[in-house]
């Protein structure tokens, strides 16, 4: 089966392992992911921050050439990537006035991609096989860690739960881990100011990696790529924070699931992170 | 407001929500709820002090306040409109100046390469801002990681992305 794939910016660079492992997933279960061709940059915050216009522009230039590739349905790993090519669908399917921006840009888009996030992407097409195919537990308490572009807003994703969403945690159980109950799935790791504003990452990150570790989690497990890299390379700014070293691994769904499937560790791109991976 | 984002100020009844929930409310200036009083007044000097107020630029679109308002007024997507404002009227908050200069840097480096490039970025950003120390260390532990490409990724129709800016920035001078 054949998938399109939307990896993102980050997914070529500064997050590379979780390309690797999500490709190296989907292989497993022979799933074919199709990169859209010279796809470009969604515009992500700075967009939407500074020119609504371009924050929209952006995106729709993405699904116009999804479509020309005859693509349906795009895999988009991170949050904010999915986040942002969803709202603009939303956008332009409500508002014929805003489809004079991809004509403007020449860009033809009739509206028949679908965006799926990499939970939807895990839950409609490995899952149902998942269970048989565990070779290695994860047996291990994780929390999972669903941020905020992944389940708001709900109006437009309509996408689990906003602030207690299930998922992940779904999914975690069958890959062998104990999901924690705990306080901080949803809230915010401080995003987009990792490099502006540093020191309000260190105390966001801190405090979640502060619960996680209060409530006994052996592993933090993400699904969007600025997450990870605040809550992974951010890590001294949130160890002096909470006044402690705290090395609790923070993995991608997909390096966790690809462990349980008894995939290559390095083949998961689980020696790029900061935080040594112990599970 | 209305016109452009279709956000009812005028639904806000000041329940205090959004702003107890904001993570980052404790370092804004006026918290979401005082914003949106703010705007509800119609105050024109008031509304000056919304653009020119750290608040805008510090709100990281989490929506958690969207998700938690009883009239599900979409603060985030106000936040943005207000964002664009303050920009073109040449308003923004000078506390903001970094957050403002990482933005005007990350589009520049998408507008020539289609895509990111987090070197650019960072020499980009350093160079309007200065802070050349900040991350410094970062660097070399990324690139040993192979986080860091060396190499611009550039996409094939680099003329398309600058028309798409091109067109974008004609309203907007930013």
């Amino acid at each position: 089966m054949t998938l399109g794939f939307y990896p993102g910016c980050s997914l070529k660079g500064s997050s590379r392992e979780y390309a690797e492992s999500v490709l190296a997933v989907a292989k497993a279960f022979d799933i074919n992911l199709e990169e859209i061709n010279d796809w470009n940059c969604c515009g992500a915050t700075a967009a939407h921050n500074m020119n609504k216009e371009l924050s929209l522009a952006l995106p729709a230039r993405i699904l116009s050439l999804a479509e020309k590739q005859g693509l349906t349905e795009i895999v988009v790993p991170c949050a904010a990537c999915y986040s942002r090519l969803t709202v603009t669908i939303h956008e332009l399917s409500k508002d014929p006035a805003l489809k004079a921006i991809t004509e403007a840009n020449g860009l033809e888009y009739t509206g028949s991609v679908t965006v799926l996030n990499i939970v939807q992407m895990l839950d409609k097409y490995i899952t149902p096989n998942l269970e048989g195919r565990v070779v290695k537990p994860f047996d291990h308490k994780v929390a999972c860690y669903y941020g905020c572009l992944l389940v708001r807003p709900h109006e437009i994703l309509k996408f689990d739960r906003e602030e207690d969403p299930q998922t992940l945690d779904v999914l975690m159980l069958k890959a062998g881990a104990t999901p924690i109950d705990w306080a901080f799935k949803t809230e915010c790791c401080g995003a987009g100011l990792s490099v502006s504003r540093t020191s309000s990452v260190g105390r966001l990150s801190g405090k979640i990696i502060g619960d996680a570790k209060d409530r006994g989690a052996e592993a933090v497990i993400v699904a969007c790529p600025m997450c990870h890299s605040n809550l992974d390379m951010r890590r001294n700014e949130i160890d002096s924070y909470l006044g402690e070293k705290v090395d609790i691994p923070v993995l991608y769904i997909t390096q966790a699931i690809g462990l349980a499937l008894g995939l290559d560790r390095k083949a998961l791109g689980l020696q790029r992170h900061f935080v040594k991976v112990t599970v | 407001m209305l016109e452009h984002t279709e956000v009812k100020v005028t639904h806000c009844y000041q329940c205090g929500k959004c702003s107890a929930g904001c993570p980052l409310s404790e370092e804004m200036d006026y918290p979401p709820s005082v914003i949106m009083r703010m705007l509800q007044t119609g105050d024109p000097v008031l509304e000056e002090k919304v653009l020119r107020s750290f608040t805008i630029w510090v709100c990281l679109t989490c929506e958690m306040c969207f998700a938690r308002c009883p009239m599900s007024i979409d603060i985030p997507k106000m936040m943005d409109f207000l964002r664009e404002k303050s920009l073109n009227e040449k308003k923004a908050n000078p506390k903001a100046k970094e957050i403002v200069a990482f933005h005007k840097s990350f589009l520049d480096s998408i507008k020539y390469t289609g895509r990111l490039y987090e070197i650019g970025l960072f020499v980009d950003y350093k160079t309007r801002t200065l802070k050349i120390f900040d991350d410094l260390a970062l660097a070399p532990k990324m690139m040993k990681r192979g986080k860091l490409n060396i190499i611009p990724e550039l996409i094939k129709d680099r003329s398309g992305m600058a028309s798409i800016f091109r067109k974008s920035n004609k309203k907007n001078k930013n």
